[in-house]
């Protein structure tokens, strides 16, 4: 990918979400064609750099902020991005990954890890592989992304339809603050 | 909301600037949308008692410092409301929010997915997003009953189930128990609905909830459809009858 100084930046960015977002932006088909001949894309679950860049135009962001790697992540997209946009239900509301916010974490490791669970054949057993090292520490709620930092666009639907993703982006590309509520709602 | 006797007189006033005659005693949501002014409700429905509970209709009139909830306030002679000033919609946009933030409304998880007043409203309201946090409370399904589920998740106190059990069913098998944060329908003496014995099991409940907190069992995302039209028809038939 050729970088000119003069075409905006690009990235997208999966936090706690099922990927369903980039999936919906994958459906942009041969409008991805014609995206690529507007932006250059920095960083994405797509390309390869897995370093957040210093500086870009748009970031849109799947998914919730469950653990503190989220955090971490969010903190850093919006220091280096001038519009945040928050793609999607679980970014927007919490969603699907913020139904485990009803329940202690204590209670949610219990039941995925020791109640649920087989191997190894005693509990005791169980409780001691619980994964609490190595792995991201789960946050006690997961939120949404304007609960952590500022938000510029909010683009809700579980996916938003990948009408409502172009809409939002071109609209922005096009120096406009898109209204995404004309094209997708909570749950679309 | 006609008036017994027969002295009807009427009435002209104006709504968001536009000169309206209406008869006295109708209320200021029924002559606005009649006359096609359109006022956001959600625990209004025609055929029951008003309930003036959600305040989405409220309404300014001009020399009152305060608002009116227009489900609730008859006309006046020479009245001058407004129904869409800044302020109201920026009233109706935080009372939305609220209630999004108050209970669980996972729309994408839904059986009222597509077919919900609520969510509904969020779009009418260009809500796309919520600027409060959102509470997550631990909340209870009632799956006991064979044929409906109540998901408290999903409820937002409209109480047109308790309305509906009341004065159309007349069983008054819900009610609601608890106050502020804490206030939910139940059945009978707060037991499984499945286990209450003033249940008819008529299901008008389910058709009047706006949300998806009253469903029929076996429905899976966004299959819940409500049919609340029997409704004003039930209620215009008993009034010929008496």
């Amino acid at each position: 990918m050729t970088s000119s100084t003069t075409r905006p930046t690009v990235a997208t960015v999966w936090l706690d979400g099922c990927s369903g977002c980039h999936m919906s932006l994958m459906d942009l088909d041969e409008r991805l064609i014609t995206l690529a001949g507007l932006v250059d894309i920095l960083h994405s679950p797509v390309v390869d750099p897995k370093e957040f860049p210093q500086s870009v135009d748009l970031t849109l962001v799947e998914g919730a902020v469950s653990s503190e790697e989220d955090l971490h992540k969010a903190r850093t997209i919006r220091a280096h991005s001038k519009y945040v946009i928050a793609m999607g239900d679980c970014a927007v509301t919490g969603n699907v990954p913020a139904m485990r916010n009803y329940w202690d974490r204590s209670e949610l490791f219990d039941r995925a890890y020791v109640e649920n669970a087989q191997e190894p054949a005693s509990p005791e057993e169980r409780k001691a592989l619980l994964p609490l090292v190595v792995v991201p520490p789960l946050r006690p709620h997961a939120t949404p992304l304007h609960e952590v930092i500022k938000v510029d666009v909010f683009l809700p639907g579980c996916p938003p339809p990948a009408d409502a993703i172009w809409f939002v982006l071109t609209e922005l590309l096009a120096g406009r603050v898109p209204n995404a509520m004309s094209v997708s709602r909570f749950g679309k | 909301m006609r008036p017994a006797t027969s002295t009807v007189e009427s009435l002209t006033l104006q709504i968001d600037g536009k000169d309206i005659s209406c008869r006295s005693g109708e209320t200021i949501l029924q002559v606005a949308r009649d006359n096609n002014i359109d006022i956001p409700t959600l625990c209004f429905l025609e055929g029951l008692t008003v309930w003036g509970g959600c305040r989405l209709c409220m309404v300014e009139i001009a020399g009152s410092p305060k608002l009116h909830a227009a489900c609730a306030t008859t006309c006046a002679e020479g009245m001058v409301v407004s129904t869409a000033s800044p302020r109201l919609k920026e009233y109706r946009k935080m009372i939305v929010e609220m209630l999004f933030a108050e209970r669980n409304h996972v729309c994408a998880v839904c059986v009222s997915n597509g077919h919900c007043e609520l969510q509904n409203m969020a779009v009418k309201l260009e809500i796309d997003h919520v600027r409060f946090p959102y509470r997550f409370p631990h909340l209870e399904v009632d799956n006991s009953h064979d044929a409906m589920r109540l998901d408290q998740n999903r409820c937002i106190l409209c109480v047109r189930c308790v309305r509906v059990c009341g004065e159309i069913e007349g069983a008054h098998t819900k009610d609601v128990k608890g106050r502020g944060v804490l206030a939910a329908i139940i059945h009978d003496l707060d037991q499984p609905w499945g286990e209450s014995e003033t249940c008819t099991a008529c299901g008008k409940c389910v058709n009047v909830c706006p949300t998806g907190a009253l469903t029929h069992r076996g429905t899976a995302v966004g299959e819940m459809t409500k049919k609340a039209q029997f409704l004003p028809y039930l209620t215009l038939m008993r009034e010929a009858k008496s």
